[in-house]
């Protein structure tokens, strides 16, 4: 009687939740819409990858072989250069905003090219440093070039040389390393912030005080609310790598299965922040603000999404590590781009039920069948 | 009193309402100002794509003194840390996989051999590409290593040396960038959601009838309902400048007044995006949905993540209705760059675009949205 | 369990310690038990704690001190046990508004466990008593306040409970729907023995119920049948009719004002009902009054009323201030003016298809007070809304001192003060803030405001409570506030959309106290309410029902029109809107 008293009580709640979303469906909005928007805006807008910068090319030296020293410029899809005559002209265009670097051939360069003296000077635009590094390092290589056919008459004493290789990202794309960090965020928004909303909701209409005057018990209570939200940000999830996968190609190279394992594990953390905000705040303007603040930002900033917690300082590190988003974020980047590394999957999805088991228990604490 | 006094004394009394309205409340306070602090100091640090004692490996099988001097170099470099030495091949792709280091260098065997010949002997350096744009950082670090040791045993080596200057940024420091841009797009999460909330808050609890019943004009109450979120929007961005400045240290090179007038016009854009999707909403949770919805996209086209210019063409048109990609460029132009008013006056006219849109569309809703 | 009680307190206290305030005791120290099978009520003003002994009953707080046992058990520690035996609606009914009539019954139906072949005579058995039958698929959200109530009674009465417990069941339920609804509750005590628990404003729905209790203050004042609590004012009540172009409210005033002699003087089937005090004698009595009376059976109301007066006086320090007013007298003018202040021609209101408003057309003179009076959903609303110029018409012409508010410049609004439904001054401002707003917001000068503040605080005893956050008002202060804000301006036509819902009858004689005040000084007065007896104070009253203009005269007029003199309104309201819709047909 108990046990089917249970699951008739769940399955009503349940189904009341799903009438409920279908009913206003902005929450789907942000289940089923939302995921697709980022997913084309970040795989088809969203490039690190500079191309056709515009370059100043300020020739002071005109000659044919400072000519040939700049012709790399031309003849890439990394440049549009633009060649004029002063630098005067060449700032102008600058301030402007109209090219991101300047190239100055000096007027001594071909007499002093003889000498193996010769300068080249790049001013790049310091202001955007992605871009700025981007367009040095391409310079620096055409520059490289341009000295490898110049090395007659000079015997060198052995040079070291670079062979770089990038694991996990064979495209160079980085449209694959956004995606795990876009389905954490669709994640994060559904199990933290829309749940958090609906359940004030409740709190703040008073449809509570009705409902817990039956043999509802709280865990049901619960247990129906996070239902309907996790089958939303698992659908949202699908969906991004369904797109993810056809439209961009980014390739999945770990297993599914832990995939979809470790995303229902970090569900279970957002969903228990979710509860817990609500249940604490109990005010749909204040679940969100705490939403925000302690879920959405951080895990966009401090998770390791745009930035690497490997190059921080410790400090900012260690609140990094204490994000289960974080944990969340390396087995996705780990099994989409690398494979199954075992010993991480484990590591991870231990910490991360750790936060789920927390964070329910928390929020199971926190939810009482009281007004007060 | 003559008519333009009386819509004066009008104006005053519905800001001061609001501002009474949305601060007397301790707990918005701490929401509005706190929070915004912690981020700027968290994020100030996090967020930078130039390497800090970045963990790497090395692979020596070449146990040569030459090796050991190029390891030296990359051991002094700030932003290297060496977490360890590795003994065979194997164990590369063991600290690569479990994150442990973010590059692994591998030195082979002839290393000094190939060197002593006068040939090219080449390094392996293997990144963690599950990390893009440190990954291609750490690469780009390595060879700036190679190339200085490379300099130092070849005196004029290279026919050709490239000089690099940076305007703005010498040190090219990704940090000066992305704080200033903070000053923008803090405010902007808060500007958009306090003013979107401030309308179907007043619906909820009933008082917006009281307020219409009231010869008041739609112009009044949206001057009032702008007044909190732009003001909010100026403090926090004034908060966030004073921190870039002087705990960061990042130098300003323009003028403040010009920053505030940018911050204004901006602040001001958003506060009408904000009322208008406060004016077709009637719970404050499709408002809250509705922000969401905008707020994302717009970051994301707004340049702070990967440069516009580096856009599809057709998302490039779609920015122009991003009030945030002006804010952030006028900042970092006025900033870093010093630029006067004159200089960034094209970023203005899309903003007060958007502006001169929401504004009256969210005073009309005002009216004609009451169920 | 047949006999014996199904609840017993003793000295139960409940106090709350809100943050960063001195603690509140809601409840000092209750003794009451509940017979199993009996219709029990609790009745008192705001504040009393009627709601949080509801909640205390249903396990939903925890009890400070002393001992609280429902159906056999210590509440603490069976609440569990407690909620699957009982059934609680609470003032506000948590319906979900985005689901239907039927999935809201379906939901608390599989909550409770009812078998499906039980719900198959109990649905329709619900759905027929509480008159939904016709619209199961209609979302919540969309029926009227009434419908809303019944709807939250089906959902609490899916299954048989053990214990039923109602908190003001029919705040904002117009008389028709509330006597459908005491109906059904009448019926499940007799028919089905269910003990029921139900706290409510009214004393007609009082005096159905087998036992009584008066609470105020979080104290219990008195306890017994309603005809033992009526015999407190055996002897004492008396009637007293006014004289010719004397509107009764006048003469109520009066008799009210004389504190000394009176206890309480409400208009009631044409004539002003009083209750003298012990200390007065009958005699005294005749020759200190102006007019004849003669001797008046008592109500239940009269005992109440008796009770609470005493119990205030007694506590006099903190509690609601009196009013005091300019005397009134029977040989002023009482007759509106002349100048036509609102005029409404055809006035049309469609939603979509739906028809709210049809073809009503009226006019309001110059200092009259002007009742609209209606079932839920009667269009009483959406033509107070389109007359503030809250809502476009669809057709028909409106005029309120001379223009359309929705089309006029903004500056005719300041002619009207609009006091609505439910409070909605900003909460977090203080009551100085608030009126300093709505002052600026009118117009005023910042001299002027500063004068009328002062004025209008002194006038309302707001003085106390100057720098108070008006959210943290005593109910009865927040209808005061509400109107001070209101009348800071000193408009020439005042609405009220249902000021006295909700509110506590010493409350309601304060607040038609003074609207008697006002009219008395020619303003203009619209107002809606619930509580029929209190058209007794309006000059003219209009009914209106499915949109349509039904009644429109003088109290007098309409009691005359059907049939009965001595009928009292509510009786007068049920046969007109009755009469109007077997004519009608089907409607429903």
């Amino acid at each position: 009687m108990n046990g089917s008293g249970f699951f008739r009580r769940l399955w009503a709640l349940c189904r009341k939740e799903f009438v409920q979303l279908w009913r206003d469906n902005s929450s789907l909005l942000i289940g089923t819409v939302l995921p697709i928007i980022l997913i084309v805006l970040i795989g088809s807008g969203i490039s690190l990858d500079v191309k056709n910068a515009p370059v100043a090319v300020v020739l002071e030296d005109a000659s044919p072989t400072a000519q040939d020293a700049v012709s790399f410029l031309s003849g890439s899809a990394y440049f549009s250069p633009r060649y004029v005559t002063s630098r005067r002209e060449a700032v102008r265009l600058m301030d402007a905003r109209e090219v991101n670097a300047i190239l100055v051939v000096p007027v001594d360069f071909t007499a002093k090219l003889a000498r193996r003296e010769a300068k080249l000077q790049l001013i790049s635009y310091g202001a955007d440093p992605t871009t700025a590094t981007s367009i040095t390092g391409y310079v620096e290589a055409g520059v490289a070039a341009f000295n490898a056919s110049r090395v007659a008459g000079y015997a060198p004493r052995g040079m070291v040389t670079v062979e770089s290789r990038m694991w996990f990202n064979d495209a160079h794309s980085s449209t694959w390393y956004f995606v795990p960090g876009l389905m954490m965020l669709i994640t994060t928004i559904v199990g933290v912030f829309l749940t958090s909303l609906v359940m004030a909701r409740e709190w703040e209409r008073g449809t509570l005080e009705s409902i817990f005057v039956t043999p509802v018990r709280k865990e049901e209570l619960l247990l129906a609310k996070m239902i309907p939200y996790f089958c939303i940000a698992m659908l949202g999830f699908f969906l991004c790598l369904l797109a993810s996968h056809y439209i961009y190609g980014v390739p999945l190279h770990g297993s599914l299965l832990m995939l979809v394992v470790s995303s229902v594990l970090y569900l279970f953390v957002a969903l228990g922040l979710g509860l817990l905000i609500s249940a604490a705040t109990k005010s749909q303007f204040l679940a969100s603000q705490v939403s925000l603040v302690m879920s959405l930002l951080p895990a966009m900033m401090l998770s390791g999404f745009l930035f690497d917690l490997r190059s921080v300082p410790a400090w900012v590190a260690a609140v990094g590590h204490a994000l289960p988003s974080t944990y969340y974020l390396e087995l996705l980047k780990s099994l989409f781009l690398a494979g199954n590394n075992w010993p991480l999957i484990g590591k991870n999805c231990a910490i991360l039920a750790v936060y789920a088991v927390l964070l329910l228990g928390l929020a199971f604490l926190a939810t009482r069948k009281k007004v007060e | 009193m003559d008519p333009w006094q009386a819509f004066l004394q009008k104006v005053r009394w519905m800001v001061r309402k609001e501002l009474l309205a949305t601060l007397s409340d301790p707990r918005t306070r701490f929401i509005l100002i706190v929070p915004v602090l912690v981020q700027t100091m968290l994020f100030g640090y996090t967020a930078t794509y130039d390497l800090d004692l970045a963990p790497y490996v090395v692979l020596d099988r070449s146990h040569s003194s030459a090796a050991s001097d190029f390891e030296t170099d990359i051991d002094g470099s700030p932003a290297f840390r060496r977490v360890r030495t590795l003994a065979n091949s194997n164990e590369i792709a063991e600290a690569i996989d479990s994150g442990e280091a973010m590059l692994a260098i591998s030195i082979p065997p002839d290393f000094e051999t190939k060197l002593n010949r006068g040939e090219a002997s080449p390094i392996q350096v293997i990144t963690d590409g599950r990390n893009t744009m440190t990954a291609t950082a750490a690469s780009s670090y390595v060879e700036h290593i190679a190339a200085a040791f490379n300099a130092e045993r070849n005196p004029k080596a290279n026919a050709v040396t490239l000089e690099n200057i940076a305007w703005y940024n010498p040190n090219l420091i990704t940090r000066w960038t992305f704080l200033p841009s903070l000053i923008a797009m803090l405010a902007f999460n808060q500007v958009l959601i306090l003013s979107g909330l401030s309308v179907a808050r007043e619906r909820e609890q009933g008082t917006f009838d009281q307020l219409l019943v009231t010869p008041m004009s739609p112009a009044i109450i949206l001057i009032g309902k702008a007044a909190v979120p732009v003001l909010m929007g100026m403090i926090q961005s004034t908060l966030v400048l004073l921190i870039c400045r002087f705990w960061f240290q990042i130098p300003m090179a323009g003028n403040p007044l010009t920053l505030w007038t940018v911050l204004f016009v901006f602040t001001l854009s958003c506060t009408g995006i904000g009322l208008s999707i406060s004016a077709i909403s009637s719970t404050m949770q499709q408002v809250m949905v509705y922000c969401f919805l905008l707020l994302m996209p717009m970051i994301l086209l707004s340049g702070i993540a990967t440069p516009v210019a580096n856009m599809p063409e057709a998302l490039q048109i779609l920015t122009y209705a991003d009030p945030l990609r002006f804010a952030l460029d006028s900042v970092w132009r006025v900033y870093l760059e010093g630029c006067g008013l004159s200089a960034i006056a094209g970023n203005f006219v899309p903003m007060l675009a958007v502006a001169a849109v929401t504004f009256p569309l969210a005073g009309w809703l005002f009216r004609h949205n009451l169920g | 369990m047949r006999d014996g009680n199904i609840v017993e307190a003793k000295e139960l206290v409940k106090r709350f310690t809100p943050k960063g305030a001195p603690p509140v005791t809601a409840l000092g120290g209750i003794e009451l038990s509940l017979q199993t099978g009996c219709l029990t009520a609790v009745i008192g003003p705001d504040g009393a704690g009627k709601t949080t002994l509801m909640r205390l009953i249903a396990g939903l707080l925890t009890p400070t001190a002393g001992t609280l046992r429902v159906l056999g058990m210590d509440v603490q520690g069976h609440e569990q046990e407690i909620q699957n035996r009982l059934s609680y609606m609470p003032q506000k009914f948590g319906l979900y508004e985005d689901l239907t009539i039927a999935e809201n019954m379906t939901l608390y139906a599989n909550l409770h466990g009812v078998p499906q072949e039980t719900r198959a005579t109990r649905f329709p058995h619900l759905l027929d008593m509480t008159g939904l039958a016709n619209f199961t698929g209609r979302l919540a959200g969309k029926l009227s306040g009434g419908m809303k109530q019944k709807l939250g009674l089906a959902c609490t009465l899916v299954r048989s409970p053990d214990l039923l417990l109602l908190d003001e069941p029919t705040v904002g339920v117009d008389p028709l729907s509330r006597r459908e609804l005491w109906d059904i509750l009448q019926r499940l005590s007799k028919e089905e023995q269910l003990s029921i628990f139900v706290s409510t404003a009214y004393m007609d729905e009082a005096e159905l119920c087998r036992r009584v209790y008066v609470m105020n203050h979080g104290r219990l004042l008195a306890s017994g049948s309603p005809e033992e609590l009526r015999g407190l004012a055996r002897g004492r009540c008396y009637r007293m009719a006014p004289p010719p172009g004397v509107p009764m409210r006048v003469l109520q005033g009066m008799l009210l004002d004389d504190r000394e002699n009176i206890v309480d003087a409400v208009p009631e089937r044409g004539a002003v009902h009083f209750i003298r005090r012990e200390s007065a004698t009958e005699e005294a009595m005749r020759a200190r009054l102006p007019l004849p009376f003669e001797a008046a059976d008592e109500r239940l109301e009269d005992g109440f009323m008796c009770l609470l007066r005493a119990d205030e006086e007694k506590n006099a320090a903190g509690q609601t201030e009196a009013l005091a007013f300019a005397p009134l007298s029977l040989d002023a003018n009482h007759a509106p003016g002349d100048d036509i202040d609102i005029e409404v021609r055809e006035l049309v209101r469609k939603f979509g298809d739906f028809t709210a408003v049809d073809k009503t057309s009226f006019e309001v003179r110059r200092g009259e007070v002007f009742g609209l009076l209606g079932p839920n959903g009667a269009g009483k609303t959406t033509t107070f809304r389109m007359l503030c110029g809250l809502l476009p018409l669809t057709s028909g012409h409106l005029s309120v001192a001379g223009v359309n508010l929705r089309d006029a410049r903004t500056e005719a609004r300041a002619n009207i003060g609009y006091v609505a439904q439910k409070f909605s001054l900003y909460g977090n401002l203080t009551v100085e803030q608030n009126l300093s707003f709505f002052g600026g917001a009118y117009g005023l000068s910042r001299e002027r405001i500063k004068q009328r503040l002062a004025e209008i605080l002194r006038e309302f005893h707001l003085e106390t409570y100057r720098h108070a956050p008006a959210e943290s008002l005593p109910g009865g202060y927040k209808q005061r506030l509400s109107m001070a804000a209101a009348l800071l301006h000193q408009p020439r036509i005042l609405f009220l959309d249902e000021p006295t819902s909700g509110i506590d009858p010493l409350a309601r004689r304060d607040f038609w106290r003074q609207i008697t005040d006002l009219a008395a000084k020619g303003t203009t007065i619209i107002v809606t309410t619930h509580f029929m007896e209190e058209a007794e104070y309006c000059d003219r009253i209009m009914i209106q029902d499915q949109g349509k203009l039904r009644a429109l005269g003088t109290p007098a007029d309409l009691r005359a029109q059907n049939g009965d003199e001595s009928a009292t309104m509510n009786e007068v309201f049920i046969r007109i809107v009755e009469k109007a819709r077997e004519k009608g047909g089907t409607a429903g």
